[in-house]
């Protein structure tokens, strides 16, 4: 090799041989390159490289409890909806029992007040009837002791007599078959 | 300033002219010096070398200057070139612990070599400065310089010997062929190739971009014009190669330090 460096340095400027000044001088523009970055530039960035990842840190975490209060509110909002689902589901429910209570009752009610129309409608009835039957005996028992008196002649004028004989009469009417005086009586 | 102190070649030679295919060669890597400054004399590597940590310094200035919390567009870039640094090599290499104070230096290195190597396909400069042996070998003596007082540090004497030779019981009677072996890879095989590895990529790269270069103006003359066309399309594509080339060597030199730095710390293995 040395024989080479001399090879060379006989014919030109040997490239392989370092020349002092051109050693010296690229490592010392080397140098200033490593103080520059190393003393002055480096500590800068790295400070604004540590401020950086604790800011994105930071913004993470906000993100993160972002996140987390979305969640909570998505879930509050579930819960809200199912209760109000639950809330809707028993007033349906509670509105169908309540209506089917109130046709009920009202069926009830309906049914009453058509059985009280009626029995009053058969009490009417019974006591025209009975009205009716009344009359009918005074007036068949006054036309019976007219026709009685014309035939017998008899004057049957005495209140309390005719009353009897009316009676009688009527008593012995009713305790012969009931049907047909009835019948009479309707027709 | 003459065309002797930036140019590669002759600018009037061309084919039919009967004037001889200038080759490139190590003459390529000889720059006359532009000018003098305080007994130094100043020549176009130097300069560029000057320029690559203006730049560098420049670019991270202006990106991590005024480093913001929300980053602007060189901010972003420039954290993904150091993220990428930091992260993809350093703490891969180094764990975090270990290796968070080695991120400066590695971080620096990458983006200085890069830039050094970027000069070659950057006009008027088209020069890679780590085609010069000098620059490589002084970033290499530097990470040399802090891995293996490192590893004297870290492990003591006689364990920063075990650490360097490989010392393990176990291989038996190798062992004495292996230690001495381990010590001439590590201790002085390693940074030589350290620095060549970088040096000689960006040599080689610049002489093939010589080569077409070169070519494609000497073929440019008759029926050479076809030969010139050729050529130039091979300046295109190799151009875009050495972009590719230039920034993985910064790469793998800075792989390299870590690594060399992560044995430095390893336990007896």
């Amino acid at each position: 090799m040395i024989a080479l460096v001399q090879l060379a340095s006989e014919e030109t400027e040997p490239a392989f041989l370092p020349p002092l000044p051109e050693l010296v001088i690229g490592t010392l523009a080397f140098l200033l390159v490593v103080l520059y970055l190393g003393k002055k530039l480096l500590p800068n960035l790295n400070k604004v490289l540590d401020e950086r990842r604790v800011a994105i840190e930071g913004g993470l975490e906000k993100a993160k409890a972002a996140q987390d209060e979305a969640q909570q509110v998505l879930d509050d909002y579930r819960a809200q909806l199912a209760e109000a689902r639950n809330e809707a589901a028993r007033l349906r429910q509670d509105a169908q029992e309540h209506g089917a209570a109130m046709v009920a009752e009202m069926r009830t009610e309906g049914e009453r007040q058509r059985d009280e129309i009626v029995a009053a409608g058969r009490a009417q009835v019974e006591a025209d009837r009975q009205t009716a039957a009344a009359s009918l005996r005074q007036d068949v028992g006054k036309l019976a002791i007219d026709l009685a008196d014309r035939i017998v002649g008899e004057s049957m004028k005495d209140a309390a007599r005719q009353e009897r004989t009316i009676d009688r009469f009527l008593d012995a009417l009713e305790a012969k078959p009931a049907d047909t005086t009835k019948a009479e009586v309707t027709r | 300033m003459s065309a002797d102190q930036m140019l590669a070649f002759e600018t009037d030679c061309h084919i039919f002219d009967g004037c001889g295919f200038p080759t490139p060669g190590l003459h390529s890597f000889v720059f006359e010096p532009l000018f003098t400054v305080g007994g130094i004399e100043v020549n176009k590597p130097m300069l560029l070398a000057v320029l690559s940590s203006v730049v560098v310094i420049v670019f991270l200035w202006a990106a991590f200057g005024r480093a913001k919390l929300v980053p602007g567009k060189l901010q972003m870039v420039g954290e993904a070139g150091y993220d990428f640094i930091r992260k993809g090599i350093v703490y891969e290499a180094l764990g975090k612990k270990e290796g968070e104070k080695y991120v400066p230096l590695m971080v620096s290195l990458f983006f200085f070599i890069w830039m050094m190597n970027l000069w070659s396909i950057i006009p008027v400069a088209q020069f890679p400065v780590t085609s010069i042996i000098a620059y490589p070998a002084g970033l290499a003596l530097l990470v040399y310089l802090i891995w293996v007082p490192l590893t004297f540090k870290r492990h003591g004497f006689i364990g920063g010997i075990k650490n360097i030779t490989g010392y393990n019981k176990d291989l038996g009677w190798v062992l004495p062929l292996v230690m001495v072996l381990e010590l001439f890879s590590n201790l002085l095989i390693r940074p030589f190739t350290h620095a060549v590895r970088l040096f000689a990529n960006m040599f080689a790269g610049h002489v093939l971009l010589l080569i077409f270069t070169i070519a494609s103006w000497y073929l440019l003359n008759g029926i050479g014009i076809a030969y010139a066309g050729v050529s130039f399309v091979m300046v295109i594509l190799l151009t875009a190669f050495e972009m590719f080339i230039q920034a993985l060597q910064a790469y793998v030199f800075v792989l390299l330090a870590c690594s060399y730095i992560q044995g430095a710390l390893a336990e007896h293995h």
